[in-house]
């Protein structure tokens, strides 16, 4: 596959990894929730811990039998979480200081309304319904569990004991019943025999514990939780006791979930674009570099190749020229030294010239 | 003629094929139980952790450490450093395996297998870190198996696809890192979602540039200390050139890893001095980090400078070896121990034995087809047909040289 072809996935890829994003990290919008969509409010003062939300429950959603029947409160003297074959439960929290007796909690999906698990599924299993309810597609599910890595509140459970098709099992606020027109409230506010469960419009209900928290100020804390927490959820939560006492993490913060990630995700477009550029950008240099490293090497030889030329012509024109010097000088001397034995044999005649003369004479 | 039916039989039943044969036997064992009887029979895994040692060993190990794949390619071919071409190979092999392992094991984690693919094919999640993984992991995969190929072209003498292929590299190393950078912080992104889970010592909005970062060094060790294996192990299959260059690409690679190293430390402790974590030092959680971070962390950096220097190759080695085990224990703190840290110790995790047979079975699949791929494919040595990066006037200087030899 060609360069282009690859980058042009690439980019798909970024791109398809940006689009969609419904988080704004760094954003002036703030999603406040689906208007119109439903919750329930639960009052931890008035619940208490008779279990029948549980059996209803399970009833409504055809879940297995539990080991211990429902009207066995004794399962209450642990504290429990949600798990495969159970999508809600009720725990009981002893001696907490201004509580006159054990203060229960009830416990599901929360139904955020910018659920962790929506935003971290890789293929988009989840729904924030506009109705309000979280619900989950077994259709497309791989069990990969990072919903249940990401859910803050500890909701989502698995069927680890089925080996091929293992299902993630939550809450679904009975959305598949209430639209099917089989219930008009979830099974669980249903069956609640003191109303410390109320379903209806989010907005109603931040306004009816509201209500509550004026009309009884020393029977709550004047809190709502679930309105800001994780960005909001659509189960609600009243107490007379602090929220920690009672299961709820008071640490999670009012920051949705996708807004966690997307700024990583972020960088993923930008990665995908700077990365091609500057990374032939360095091969280049390098190349560039080389090439150029290679020229001064040739030229550097060129040069010491043209400085040795030049160096040895200069020495073989100083050996010629004294060369040439030597030679004239032998020959000087040579001529020198002939005229001298010249003159010398010239000096020696008219020596013997005069002699013989003088003899002669 | 009798004694060589002997000689077959004893091979057969040396020490290391025992062992191997065993590991076999017990992974062939539990893969069965996995997909007949469940996750839930196999593994400790339960509600609050859904992710054990297939998730922080075989995956987020798994990659760390087979970063040697893309970093060395990179320094090779992107940034020039050529006296590291023979290093290529057998990284890009390492790299390789380690990822087709990686997804081989994620078929036993994940609940149902086959629909692996189904991020890319049927429903995407883009706003899931995960979907970044996975669709990077595909993508790279896949790049890897293209980089490897030649090898099995050169072993099979198919000359016009590997010729083909050989002209991309550059595309492919380019192609490779830009995924490499993207997975390799992604895999730590990963726990960005679950502030209220991780302990704050680890939580940082740096964890995706910790992950990337720490995986270089992991890449860069994992060269340093594969090779010293291999080394000891296939030390026939390598050629001149191999052994020529392999003491260079140990003090390069060192003297790199020392470097990022020391990056790696800065940028944690910026990483703590912003998030005002220093209070947390003194508690429990607290001191293992700092054995984390002094231990496996600065102490490699300052041990790899000290070799470096000193050009003491052994030391190199066993540096190597504790940046390697640097990087698992940062990647099970993450993923384990400071992972669901305010839960009670009863609802922590830890393996279950057939959790670690599965693991070792995985690890041993790849020391495997390591050593069959190495051993037949030109990995260590050049092919003879298709040498083109030995530089010529080598060549001719070794004609040159040898009629002289002969001339003694």
């Amino acid at each position: 596959m060609l360069r282009r072809t690859f980058l042009g996935l690439l980019g798909a890829a970024g791109m398809s990894a940006a689009v969609g994003q419904t988080a704004q990290a760094a954003g002036t919008k703030h999603f406040q929730g689906h208007p119109g969509s439903k919750g329930v409010l639960f009052d931890a003062t008035r619940c208490i811990g008779c279990r029948s939300c549980e059996a209803a429950c399970n009833q409504v959603n055809g879940l297995p039998a539990p080991a211990k029947p429902f009207d066995d409160l004794s399962v209450l003297d642990h504290p429990r979480r949600t798990d495969a074959a159970t999508y809600t439960i009720v725990n009981r929290y002893d001696n907490l200081p201004g509580a006159a007796g054990p203060v229960f909690r009830k416990n599901q999906c929360q139904h955020c309304q910018e659920p962790a698990c929506a935003s971290a599924c890789f293929v988009a299993a989840f729904t924030k319904t506009p109705e309000g309810a979280v619900i989950w597609d077994e259709s497309v599910c791989v069990g990969c569990r990072y919903c249940m890595i990401a859910c803050p509140f500890e909701i989502p459970a698995y069927e680890y004991n089925e080996p091929l098709t293992p299902r993630i099992m939550k809450c679904t606020m009975c959305h598949p019943q209430i639209t099917s027109g089989k219930l008009t409230v979830p099974g669980c506010v249903g069956a609640c025999p003191t109303e410390a469960l109320v379903y209806g419009e989010r907005t109603a209900l931040i306004k009816a514990a509201r209500e509550r928290f004026a009309a009884f100020p020393d029977r709550y804390l004047n809190h709502l939780y679930g309105e800001h927490e994780m960005g909001g959820t659509n189960w609600l939560y009243i107490s007379g006791v602090p929220f920690r006492e009672i299961g709820l993490r008071e640490d999670l913060g009012i920051t949705p979930a996708p807004e966690l990630t997307s700024g990583a995700l972020a960088a993923v477009p930008i990665i995908s674009a700077a990365w091609p550029v500057l990374l032939t950008g360095i091969y280049a240099i390098n190349q560039r570099k080389e090439k150029i490293a290679a020229e001064e090497k040739k030229q550097a030889v060129a040069e010491a190749l043209a400085k040795a030329k030049a160096a040895a012509k200069a020495d073989l024109d100083k050996a010629l020229a004294k060369a040439e010097a030597d030679k004239k000088s032998a020959i000087d001397r040579e001529v020198k030294k002939a005229l001298e034995e010249a003159a010398k044999a010239q000096a020696e005649s008219q020596v013997a010239t005069k002699g013989e003369s003088e003899e002669g004479e | 003629m009798s004694t060589e039916p002997i000689d077959v039989k004893k091979n057969l039943y040396t020490p290391f094929n025992l062992v191997v044969g065993f590991i076999l036997l017990l992974g062939g064992i539990v893969t069965i139980l996995r997909f007949t009887k469940g996750l839930g029979a196999v593994t400790n895994l339960s509600d609050n952790n859904p992710w054990g040692i297939w998730i922080s060993f075989d995956l987020l190990c798994g990659v760390a450490l087979a970063a040697g794949g893309y970093t060395t390619s990179a320094a090779c071919y992107v940034f020039g450093l050529k006296r590291f071409h023979s290093a290529v190979r057998p990284a890009i092999l390492t790299a390789f395996l380690g990822y087709a392992l990686v997804v081989f094991a994620l078929h036993y984690d994940v609940g149902r297998p086959w629909r692996l693919a189904y991020p890319i094919v049927v429903q995407s999640g883009p706003t899931s870190v995960l979907f970044e993984v996975g669709l990077c992991v595909f993508l790279y995969l896949i790049t890897l198996f293209i980089e490897w190929v030649p090898s099995a072209f050169e072993w099979l003498g198919f000359r016009k696809p590997r010729d083909i292929i050989v002209r991309m590299t550059l595309a492919l190393t380019i192609f490779g890192v830009i995924l490499s950078t993207m997975h390799q912080s992604s895999l730590g992104a990963l726990y960005l979602i679950a502030p209220s889970k991780l302990h704050p010592l680890w939580y940082s909005s740096f964890i995706p540039v910790f992950f990337f970062v720490s995986s270089i060094a992991a890449g860069l060790s994992m060269v340093i200390f594969e090779g010293s294996l291999s080394h000891r192990y296939l030390h026939d299959k390598m050629d001149a050139t191999y052994l020529a260059e392999h003491d260079g690409v140990t003090y390069g690679f060192a003297k790199g890893a020392a470097m990022v190293l020391t990056l790696y430390f800065l940028i944690k402790v910026v990483g703590l001095t912003l998030d005002n974590n220093w209070h947390y030092l003194l508690t429990g959680y607290g001191a293992w980090f700092l054995v984390e971070l002094l231990g496996f962390v600065a102490l490699p950096a300052f041990l790899y400078a000290i070799a470096v220097r000193e050009q003491n190759l052994t030391l190199i080695r066993w540096t190597a070896l504790l940046t390697v085990l640097g990087i698992v224990v940062n990647r099970f703190n993450i993923s384990q121990v400071a992972f669901n840290w305010q839960l009670p110790s009863a609802d922590r995790y830890f393996p279950s034995v057939m959790e670690i047979i599965i693991s070792v079975f995985v690890v041993t699949l790849g020391l495997l087809a390591f050593r069959f791929i190495s051993s037949r494919m030109p990995i260590f040595y050049e092919h003879p047909d298709f040498k083109e990066h030995e530089p010529i006037d080598l060549h001719e200087h070794e004609l040159k040289s040898h009629p002289q030899t002969w001339g003694h």
